[in-house]
Parts: structure tokens; C-alpha cells; sequence
């Protein structure tokens, strides 16, 4: 589009605004869906980027850690998780590794038991964190070797559950994206029909223009600059009800787990900024669309 | 309605001003036009040249194609078979955007003259200019004057649905000659008015016609003809069994 265009489009001729009839129906259907659209956009949009904190957040923290259990009668259990430690501290790769304290044990296991848990009373195996270095150590070599040297020792480095959960983050991240477009194409969809009653409720207005001597852009661009104002407009209400519905949401916590973390966080913030913007480019071309196919209808 | 005495007519000269004319050059020309609607032949081997300045009148019964003549002189229907032309350009090769071009040299008149309710009557004849990208508040004055000239300095600001069927007809010519054009083309423009609007508007074609613009009128009214005889050089074209005539000296 031509700079002319561009800032005509944008600035407006009062004059050329009024040729066009304001239409109930479809300046409010316009309004409605790209302010609808605009409001789950901004919610898949935060859907999207909590997935990809979660991704990323869990790939970083599990990829390097590993938990060694001890299952060792009581009386062993010391010996055991001493040993291990004293082999841990051998093992190349190893970055550090400790054991657990009983109030760490104790409040691993609060969400389930409760914080007044007597851990001491129960059979709870001792846990150690292993933090990996990089390069990291040979698991299969750790593991024949904790197998000879501490019976009751049981490595764990997450693989077997960090996986699935990583990838389905990374899919949920994909979902909001795809959530996004189809959103877009929605959006078009529905601001083509409205464009195209408005054009056959204007036929009139059309051969009328025609008649003086409008250029079928002139006329177009009556339709079009209407759709995409009144689409701007819808979009930045959805949008700042969206992000009023995020932020009236609880802050994140390890309690609340991923649904609290579902808002923006620092930059952020800006990125629904970019719908309304993006809502009346999306209402630009397809009221584009509508407005010179019908237009080449119209004899 | 009444019909105030709004003086001698007297085109401001803003709105007269016409396009060189060159004797002996054709404004609209149709050769060997043949037109097919629905199936069957409305109109057959139609040949016409409407000269600069000319007055033309176009009878012929009802359905006998008068409108469909109009249209295909200012490009709102092509041909089926023959040649139209425009100021010497093939009306059948104009992209839209030429066409739209064309319009605003030929002023058109329809019977059920059509504008935008929504607006006042001021803006709908100005609505040329406002198409063509003129400043409007550098018109006023100018448009103001053409409203006084057709007799609707008081009915500025109504809407059109609230126009009598004669006003309706000057706010058209009015809109019809804003662009100053060459050629103002009227179908039946006195079809729903009564005998005294009718002689009105015809006085404002004969002026604009002194003025130098050619005037194309298609009208079963041969009072009006007659009238008109009585003061400019006027051709009666007669449309019958799908061909044009030049109609006799006994109208």
C-alpha cells in the first residue's frame, strides 16, 4: 500500500466518510466479533507464553538433576546414604550431591499428608539431590556401581516423566499459537460476511457513486477504512477486557502450580498491545477482498 | 406543488463552462449498436452522432428501448453488437476506472433520480465533487449558487425523501452539472412532474445547452418537444421496431 493510501486510510476524509451509510447490523457485528476475538486472543496468547515458561522452566531445572532414594531399614539408612554420597562425590559428572533434611522430606510431602507429617515414624526413604555437570556422569556406569556398593540406592533422573510433561507443554505453547491464528482466520471470516451484507445492503449507494464518477477504490475505500476503524476499535476493548480478566487472575504460586501462572509477566504485558493492530489488518484485507470482488460483480 | 418565480434562468457561468468545442467532432457516437436483453433484440443497427452543443430529443412508446439507448451512450450497458464511443474513445474498451472518468463528463438524469438518503440535498449534489476529490469549502459559494439556479436555496439541508418529485428532479440536473460536463444525458426527467415544473426544467436544459453542453432527452412528452422547438435547434430521434429514426418536421 502507498504512503498516500496508507495515511488516507488512517487520517480520513470526513467528506468520503459520510458517503457511506452508517450500518447498524454490521458496524455492530464488526464491533462484537473483533472485540470477542480480540478478548480470547489475548487469553490464548497467555496460554501460549505460561506453556512456554512452563517448557522451558522444566527442560532447565530437571535436565541437570537427578534423585538418588535410599530404601534401607532404619538402622541402615545412614550407612547407606553415607556411602552413596562418599560414591556420588567419587563419580565424575557430579556437580554436588545431598542428602535431603527430614523438614525438606517433611514438606515434599505436605501437599499430600499435611505439614504436621511425624516422618521419623514412617518408613521414608532417604532422598539425595544429585546435580549433574556438564559434561555429566555415566548413568549406567552409577547405577552398577550403587547396585554393588549401597543396595538400597535407586537413581532417578527424571527422564522417564520430564519428558512427556516438557513435550506436552510444548504442545499446550503450540495449541495458543494455533488458538491465535484460527482466531485471525475467525476474525476474517466473520468481518467478510459483514463486509459483504454491508456492500449488497449498499448496492444502491454503489450505482449511485458510480453514477457521479467514483472510482471503484474511492468506493472501496469508504467500506473498507469503516471496517477497519470499527475492527480497531472492537479489538482494543476485547484486548484491555482480556488483559483485565489476566490480571484479575491469582499471581502465580508453587501452590497454584501452572493455572496461577497463566498471566503475563514483565515484557510481556506489552504483547496484546499488538492485537488491535493486528485485528484491523485483519479487517483491512478482508474487507479488501470482499469490497473488489464485489465491486467486479456489480455491473 | 407551487412553483415559485425564481427570475430569468441564468447559468452561473462557473458551472456553464464546456469543453472546447471543435465543429465537426462527435461526443457520443453509436455505430450499428445492436443491444439483445432477456433472450431477444431490444434494439438493432442504431446509429447515432451526437454533435457538441447539439439538442437531441428521443422518443418512442414505452419499452421500446429509449433507456436502454441512454445507457449504452454513457457506458452503463456495452453493446451486444456494433460500436458505442465516448469522446473518441471505444466505451466497450474502458476499464472501470476510465468509466468512471467518462461519468464525470456526461450528466446523467434518470427518471427515478436516486441519491443518498442519508444526506442533505446540498451534499448530494455536490456529490461529484466530493467523488472527484474536491475541497467542498472551496465550493460553497459556487454550490449555494447552483441551488439558487435550480430553486432549491431553501431546501439545502432536507433530506432527500422529503423532496417533491420536481425537486427531485432539479437537485438531479444539479448534481447532473456540477463537473461542468460535456454532455448531460436525462431519461423521462419530467415523467413525474406536473406541466409547469416540466416547462421549468426544461428551460434549464435549454440553458445549458445555450451554454454550450450537449443534451441528450429521452421524452414521450411532445408538448415538451414542441416547446423546446421554440427555442433551440433540437433533434427528435424516434425509437420504433428496435431502430432509431430521425423523427419528421410535423412534431
Amino acid at each position: 500500500m502507498s504512503e498516500g493510501r496508507l495515511r488516507k486510510l488512517i487520517m480520513g476524509d470526513a467528506q468520503a466518510d459520510r458517503v457511506v451509510p452508517p450500518s447498524g447490523f454490521t458496524a455492530q457485528l464488526t464491533l462484537f466479533v473483533s472485540g470477542a476475538m480480540a478478548f480470547l486472543a489475548v487469553f490464548a496468547l497467555a496460554l501460549s507464553l505460561a506453556s512456554g515458561r512452563l517448557a522451558t522452566r522444566w527442560a532447565d531445572e530437571l535436565a541437570r538433576a537427578a534423585t538418588l532414594r535410599i530404601n534401607a531399614p532404619a538402622e541402615q539408612r545412614n550407612a547407606q546414604t553415607q556411602a552413596a554420597l562418599t560414591i556420588l562425590q567419587q563419580t565424575p559428572g557430579v556437580a554436588s550431591a545431598r542428602a535431603l533434611s527430614d523438614e525438606e522430606q517433611a514438606a515434599l510431602l505436605a501437599p499430600w499428608f499435611g505439614s504436621s507429617l511425624p516422618i521419623d515414624s514412617l518408613p521414608v526413604p532417604q532422598l539425595i539431590e544429585v546435580i549433574e555437570d556438564d559434561p555429566g556422569y555415566d548413568g549406567t556406569g552409577l547405577r552398577l556401581r550403587l547396585q554393588a556398593e549401597v543396595p538400597g540406592a535407586v537413581l532417578d533422573d527424571h527422564t522417564r516423566w520430564r519428558a512427556p510433561l516438557v513435550d506436552a507443554a510444548r504442545a499446550l505453547r503450540r495449541l495458543g499459537a494455533v488458538s491465535i491464528l484460527l482466531i485471525a482466520g475467525a476474525t476474517a471470516a466473520m468481518i467478510t460476511l459483514a463486509a459483504n451484507a454491508a456492500l449488497a445492503a449498499n448496492a444502491q449507494v454503489i450505482e449511485v457513486l458510480r453514477l457521479v464518477g467514483a472510482l471503484d477504490s474511492y468506493i472501496a475505500h469508504a467500506f473498507i477504512r469503516r471496517f477497519t476503524l470499527r475492527a480497531l476499535g472492537g479489538a482494543a476493548a476485547g484486548m484491555a477486557l482480556g488483559m483485565l480478566g489476566v490480571w484479575l487472575m491469582p499471581a502465580a504460586s508453587n501452590e497454584g502450580g501452572f493455572l496461577t501462572g497463566l498471566g503475563f509477566q514483565g515484557w510481556a504485558w506489552a504483547l496484546p498491545l499488538v492485537i488491535p493492530p493486528l485485528g484491523a489488518l485483519v479487517a483491512f484485507a478482508a474487507t479488501t477482498r470482499a469490497a473488489k470482488k464485489r465491486l467486479g460483480d456489480l455491473t | 406543488m407551487p412553483i415559485r418565480n425564481h427570475g430569468p434562468l441564468k447559468l452561473p457561468g462557473h458551472w456553464g463552462k464546456t469543453a472546447e468545442r471543435k465543429q465537426g467532432t462527435v461526443v457520443i457516437e453509436l455505430e450499428n449498436v445492436g443491444y439483445n436483453y432477456g433472450g431477444g433484440e431490444l434494439l438493432s443497427d442504431v446509429s447515432v452522432k451526437l454533435a457538441p452543443g447539439s439538442f437531441h430529443f428521443l422518443t418512442g412508446p414505452s419499452g421500446a428501448g429509449k433507456t436502454t439507448l441512454l445507457k449504452l451512450c454513457y457506458g452503463a450497458l456495452t453493446p451486444t453488437s456494433g460500436r458505442a464511443r465516448a469522446f473518441n474513445m471505444d466505451v466497450q474498451g474502458l476499464d472501470r476506472d476510465q468509466m468512471a472518468h467518462l461519468r464525470r463528463r456526461v450528466g446523467v438524469v434518470h427518471q427515478d433520480c436516486r441519491f443518498l438518503d442519508h444526506l442533505p440535498v446540498i451534499e448530494n449534489i455536490a456529490l461529484p465533487l466530493i467523488v472527484a476529490g474536491k475541497d467542498l469549502s472551496q465550493e460553497e459559494a459556487n454550490l449555494r449558487e447552483l441551488l439558487n439556479w435550480v430553486g432549491l436555496s431553501e431546501r439545502a439541508d432536507a433530506l432527500p425523501p422529503e423532496l417533491s418529485g420536481g425537486e427531485r428532479q432539479r437537485a438531479a440536473l444539479a448534481r447532473s452539472v456540477i463537473l461542468s460536463p460535456d454532455v448531460i444525458i436525462a431519461d423521462e426527467p419530467t415523467g413525474n412532474v406536473d406541466w409547469e415544473m416540466s416547462q421549468r426544467l426544461l428551460q434549464l436544459l435549454v440553458e445549458l445547452n445555450r451554454m454550450g453542453k450537449t443534451i441528450l432527452l429521452a421524452t414521450h412528452d411532445m408538448s415538451l418537444i414542441r416547446a423546446a422547438k421554440k427555442q433551440v435547434q433540437a433533434r427528435v430521434l424516434r425509437i420504433s421496431a428496435k431502430q432509431l429514426h430521425q423523427a419528421g418536421a410535423d412534431l
